[in-house]
């Protein structure tokens, strides 16, 4: 009797989706009378990738901090890869790049790498290690000290020990602090990279281009609260086309309509179209309208950016603060 | 899991002091330490006093002594070497932001901590029985002397040196590196100028002034084990033979008794109590 229950457990258990790649709820932290964190909850789902974001003081590497048990929170659950973040095996597959970045100085990179592995308690070939510091650049001075390293080169050698130890779990904070131009793009592509591979990324970063263009959620973070999060989408509101037309029948209309939500004032026309757009679906309508008869002076994609968004929510907060401070 | 991280700390400790100039150092105030020494004793045989140089036994009681002088400088070295190791291989690791990447690896805190605690100890020992060991046959050949229990005594001086770098990593969970470094040399140098004074106090007969040996020996045990060692050092019958005030406490370079083994239990378990508060000190500890 209690076999074919015990096996229909696993089984419940087995089919169950895994466990996000991070989980936080109510992580709160003082620090003596300054409240650094209050009440921040997010998850980070399996090859994820997720920008964490927030202006200077938000409480963003604090965060970090916690998820990683380098903080103690004074209150709050953690869960790393299903593991409470008590237990030190929910860092076993999680690489991470810290704000202030420093390797033993004594070590060479490829002496780094291998410590890392072995701390991680995983079993990497000496060629793949080697590969990792090919990936950061770092493939010619795998042998030299740490301590002769420049500081994009130790940013560099931060990120190849984030990714040696095949993390399922990838948490960036300020990844590109340091990095010269060329550092900062082979660090978006590292992140594509990390992404195609579902590896979930955690990325905390000032560079708001850069998490618009990797990250498919993102968290805003400010006096150490979560003033918004949301996929890009969710945040950035829906798309919208304008276009500057004039000849526009009733027909084009109708075909404008059709595309979405129509706005018209003289001859500016703006179509809200929906979230799962496809990317023939301008063109099309363009190809139609030009079918028939109507002449086409401009089509503009319709989008406000992360960066106006982001500075939209601090400002909002700020006047809601300053709001609640004279009531 | 635990185990491997220990160990892995523990030899990384040692790279570290060994690529970190610290043993090259050390090597090479041990060099001039025994080289001083070699001329000294080789000297001490050719000396006269009043016209006659020194008797066989005199020569024996003088070379105790200078040995005990010598193995005290030795001792110097390694708890200055290790003090200011200990220091900057946590604190120092914590506020340059090199133990945030190690303790973000699946590790507890505790085997970090024990990885460098073994790692220091292996690396003060080390250096205590190499310098020492160099030290007596230096003696052996100039003089003609054997301290009669050169285990026990190179045993004790190297847990001398353990116990100081435990008061060192606990210091250094909490303070800065370079002030954990001086303030364990300080109560090392503290705890030796209290069992001189308590020497004193004991060669008076008066014994409120002998309690602050006791007292500061219990506190921090390093005084004692260093008295322990000392014990091992000299001859015994030279010393019988001499007799005198010397013996009773009052010449810090000569001890009249060896250790209690309940001394030594006390300072075993000093050393678990300190590297426990270390512990729970640590693992409380924001990065």
């Amino acid at each position: 009797m209690i076999g074919p229950s015990l096996d229909t457990a696993r089984q419940l258990l087995a089919d169950l989706p895994p466990a996000p790649a991070a989980w936080c709820s109510g992580l709160r932290k003082r620090y003596r009378k300054q409240i650094a964190v209050d009440g921040v909850s997010f998850t980070v789902g399996r090859g994820e990738v997720v920008g964490l974001l927030g202006p200077n003081g938000a409480g963003k590497t604090t965060v970090i901090k916690m998820l990683l048990g380098l903080v103690r929170p004074d209150a709050g659950e953690v869960l790393l890869l299903g593991r409470p973040s008590g237990d030190p095996r929910s860092r076993a597959r999680v690489g991470y790049l810290p704000e202030l970045f420093r390797y033993q100085p004594w070590l060479t990179a490829a002496e780094v790498l291998a410590l890392h592995v072995r701390l991680a308690g995983v079993v990497v070939p000496e060629q793949e290690r080697r590969e990792c510091l090919a990936t950061v650049g770092l493939a010619d001075r795998a042998r030299d000290r740490v301590g002769g390293f420049s500081k994009g080169m130790q940013q560099r050698l931060g990120l190849a020990v984030a990714l040696v130890a095949r993390p399922d779990l990838v948490i960036l904070d300020e990844p590109t602090s340091a990095l010269d131009p060329v550092g900062r793009a082979d660090v978006r592509d590292l992140l594509l990279v990390l992404k195609e591979r579902q590896v979930a990324v955690l990325l905390n970063s000032h560079l708001i281009g850069e998490v618009e263009r990797v990250c498919d959620r993102v968290v805003i973070l400010d006096k150490g609260r979560v003033s918004a999060s949301g996929t890009l989408a969710e945040l950035l509101g829906q798309r919208e086309v304008r276009l500057r037309l004039d000849g526009v029948s009733a027909a084009a209309e109708a075909r404008l309509a059709a595309a979405g939500q129509l706005t018209r004032s003289g001859d500016a026309f703006t179509v809200a179209l929906p979230a799962e757009q496809d990317t023939a679906m301008v063109p099309d309508l363009v190809a139609d309208l030009v079918g028939l008869g109507v002449r086409v002076h401009a089509v503009e994609p319709g989008r406000i950016s992360l960066e106006q968004r982001l500075l939209d929510i601090l400002r909002a907060d700020t006047n809601a603060d300053t709001n609640g401070d004279r009531s | 899991m635990t185990a491997r991280t220990v160990l892995t700390l523990a030899a990384l400790t040692l790279r570290e002091a060994a690529r970190r100039r610290v043993l090259r150092s050390l090597g090479l105030l041990m060099v001039v330490l025994l080289g001083l020494s070699a001329w000294g004793f080789s000297s001490l045989l050719h000396m006269e006093f009043d016209g006659a140089t020194l008797t066989t036994g005199e020569a024996r009681l003088v070379a105790s002594q200078v040995i005990n002088l010598v193995m005290f400088g030795l001792s110097l070295i390694a708890a200055l070497g290790t003090a200011f190791l200990a220091g900057p291989t946590l604190a120092g690791e914590m506020e340059s932001g090199i133990a945030l990447a190690v303790l973000a690896r699946p590790v507890r805190r505790s085997a970090v901590l024990l990885g460098k605690w073994l790692g220091l100890v292996i690396f003060g020992a080390g250096f205590v029985v190499v310098a020492g060991l160099a030290q007596f046959v230096i003696v052996w050949v100039t003089v003609g002397y054997w301290p009669p229990q050169p285990v026990t005594g190179l045993a004790l001086l190297a847990a001398q040196t353990a116990v100081l770098l435990t008061l060192g990593l606990l210091l250094s969970t909490a303070i800065s590196p370079m002030a954990s470094g001086i303030v364990a040399v300080g109560l090392f140098g503290a705890t030796w100028i209290a069992g001189v004074v308590g020497g004193v106090g004991l060669a008076l007969g008066n014994e409120s002034v002998a309690q602050v040996g006791t007292v500061s020996r219990m506190l921090l045990p390093t005084d004692g084990l260093w008295r322990g060692a000392m014990h091992a050092f000299q001859d015994p019958l030279a010393l019988a033979q001499a007799g005198g005030p010397a013996l009773q406490g009052g010449f810090p370079f000569l001890s009249v008794a060896p250790l209690a083994p309940a001394y030594l239990a006390w300072t075993a378990l000093w050393v678990a109590l300190v590297l426990g508060l270390a512990v729970l000190a640590f693992r409380r500890r924001d990065l």
